[in-house]
């Protein structure tokens, strides 16, 4: 059994500045085991700076973020991906001089799990065949389709075994067929009880994968609550649309 | 992959059947080249010298720079620091404790250096190094100026050129085996990450300024050993010598034309350069760093993955199809 008296990423009160400008304001939230949580919110509205501080890019100006109790804020991006954080990139970012299978491999050997020899190649086929990518291990990347690098680049994030998985913006840039197979995927993660924190635009994306979503606006938490609520909430639509349409 | 087999990231337990045979080749060469001062005493030993010198250098030049893509032109600091620990020792000590001081005191200023610059970016770093090399030479002309009153130190032992060619050999061999064994360690995977990117690298828990600081350590440890074993044959030992910022310029030009990308590409330039600069030297000494310069622009312009990757292209495509590719990326680049 999951101990669930122990958050599995509980964020506490943390701001970050960049100079005077403040770009995520006291936030505070939590994220169980095996939840999939949506954070959306327009655009700078200070999502992927909180996705940065979770995975150690940016250091909180204060508060703390705490994966499992353990205080991560600010301890760089490295240590948090050895302590079990993954994350993928608003822009795909593929490892070009590198086959596609040792792209998946990279994302295994230096982070949460450290697999090395036969046991990570057996590994990172694996998630190859999961993600849908059997037969890709030796080619190069640069040959690749855009959804076939956002494949190979959540293999890699996998790679890790990680306990807290960063989603941001995986599905931005796909086109419909593209989407259909990006959503099966992540509901796929769901299914096996991932615990996966999304930043998404695709709003029908937020509806199907996450069970619940917090929205910011202007670097603060305005809503939270199941998609359902909060895509309904008064202050959510305005600060999407504008007073006018609320 | 050639062999059929699935692919498979570089670096498990067992040999494969290809990297037994690379190693079987590395040995023949080494053995084949280790005879070279029975043949012969003059000409052949001395550019032989010269080649397995330059070889030991740039290879060892290429093991920190070719990953990860940092340009160092600090390779006369090293050489430099290795040679003056011989002839600072050379009447107190045995020659062999003074080899290893010198590694120690290369690894220990590669460790100052690297963790004051590595984190700075590429650019910087380049000539961060060229400046390095260079306040260190005005240090030891000073020490010198302070603690005697000759400009240089002699440096008299009764090593004979083919001993000096065998310990030169036997480090060309230990750097090769060591940059074969990074090549497959989690350190090679680590660094072939950071030098495509960065990023990526930080977030797969890659610890990169400690990857590149140990990198640029062994490196420069065996451009310091390069230093001691040149000591003894140079015999007079001076600060503009050692410390020639033209050596560091001649081992990136010879690494970057033979291809920084293989652990045996460094060899393959610095074979032809060796041979272009005893022509060069023989019959235009006065031009030499004129044809320097230019025989820089050409690699660069027209061979920037080096020979070595000249080649891999080559037997990659067919004949035709690599003239035609080479056409127009030549043809692309003048667009």
């Amino acid at each position: 059994m999951p101990d669930t008296s122990v958050p599995a990423l509980a964020v506490g009160n943390v701001t970050k500045r960049f100079g005077g400008l403040v770009a995520v304001a006291n936030m505070s939230f939590a994220l169980t085991e095996n939840e999939v949580l949506g954070l959306i919110g327009p655009n700078g509205s200070g999502k992927t700076t909180m996705m940065n501080l979770i995975s150690g890019v940016l250091r909180p100006t204060s508060g703390q973020i705490r994966l499992y109790g353990d205080d991560i804020a600010g301890v760089g991006a490295s240590r948090i991906a050895t302590k079990g954080i993954a994350r993928t990139f608003q822009l795909v970012r593929m490892l070009p001089s590198l086959t596609v299978l040792e792209n998946v491999a990279a994302g295994g050997v230096f982070g949460h799990a450290r697999r090395w020899g036969k046991e990570l190649d057996e590994y990172a086929h694996g998630l190859l065949r999961r993600v849908g990518l059997p037969n890709a291990g030796s080619i190069a990347v640069s040959a690749l389709t855009y959804i076939d690098q956002k494949r190979v680049e959540l293999a890699r994030a996998l790679a890790s075994d990680p306990k807290v998985l960063l989603l941001d913006e995986w599905l931005a840039g796909l086109n419909p067929t593209e989407l259909k197979t990006g959503i099966a995927l992540i509901e796929q993660l769901r299914a096996e009880g991932r615990t996966i924190i999304i930043v998404e635009h695709v709003m029908h994306a937020i509806r199907s994968l996450c069970d619940r979503c917090i929205v910011m606006n202007s670097g603060a938490k305005i809503a939270e609550g199941t998609p359902r609520q909060v895509l309904a909430d008064g202050e959510v639509i305005r600060a999407y649309l504008g007073d006018a349409d609320a | 992959m050639t062999d059929g087999t699935a692919p498979a990231v570089r670096g498990s337990i067992t040999l494969s059947a290809r990297e037994k045979r690379n190693l079987a080749i590395a040995a023949l060469v080494l053995v084949a080249t280790s005879i070279v001062p029975l043949v012969s005493s003059g000409y052949l030993l001395s550019i032989t010298t010269s080649i397995v010198f330059y070889t030991a250098l740039a290879t060892s030049w290429m093991l920190f720079s070719g990953p990860t893509n940092y340009i160092s032109l600090a390779t006369a600091a090293f050489f430099g620091i290795g040679m003056y620990v011989v002839a600072w020792g050379i009447e107190l000590m045995p020659y062999p404790v003074l080899i290893v001081l010198a590694a120690l005191a290369g690894a220990a200023l590669a460790v100052v250096v690297g963790l004051a610059t590595l984190r700075i970016s590429g650019v910087y770093f380049v000539i961060f190094s060229l400046g390095l090399a260079e306040l260190v030479r005005q240090i030891m002309t000073w020490l010198q100026h302070v603690l005697g009153t000759l400009s240089g130190l002699y440096v008299l032992t009764d090593r004979t050129d083919e001993m000096y060619f065998w310990q030169l050999l036997a480090l060309t061999g230990l750097i090769f085996l060591v940059g074969w064994w990074i090549g497959r360690s989690r350190l090679g995977f680590a660094l072939r990450i950071i030098g495509n990117d960065e990023v990526v690298a930080v977030h797969s828990g890659i610890n990169t300024a400690r990857a590149k600081v140990v990198l640029f350590v062994i490196s420069s440890t065996f451009a310091a050993i390069t230093g001691a074993l040149a000591a003894p044959r140079w015999s007079y030992v001076e600060p503009t010598v050692a410390f020639s910022p033209f050596l560091s310029f001649q081992v990136v030009i010879m690494a970057l034309l033979g291809g920084v990308h293989r652990l045996w590409g460094p060899l393959l330039g610095v074979i032809p350069f060796t041979l272009l600069w005893e022509l060069i030297s023989a019959k235009f000494p006065a031009q030499t760093t004129l044809l320097l310069g230019a025989s820089f622009l050409l690699i660069v312009y027209f061979i920037p993955h080096g020979v070595a990757g000249l080649i891999e292209d080559t037997l990659r495509q067919s004949p035709i199809a690599s003239i035609r590719s080479a056409l127009a990326r030549w043809k692309s680049r003048n667009a």
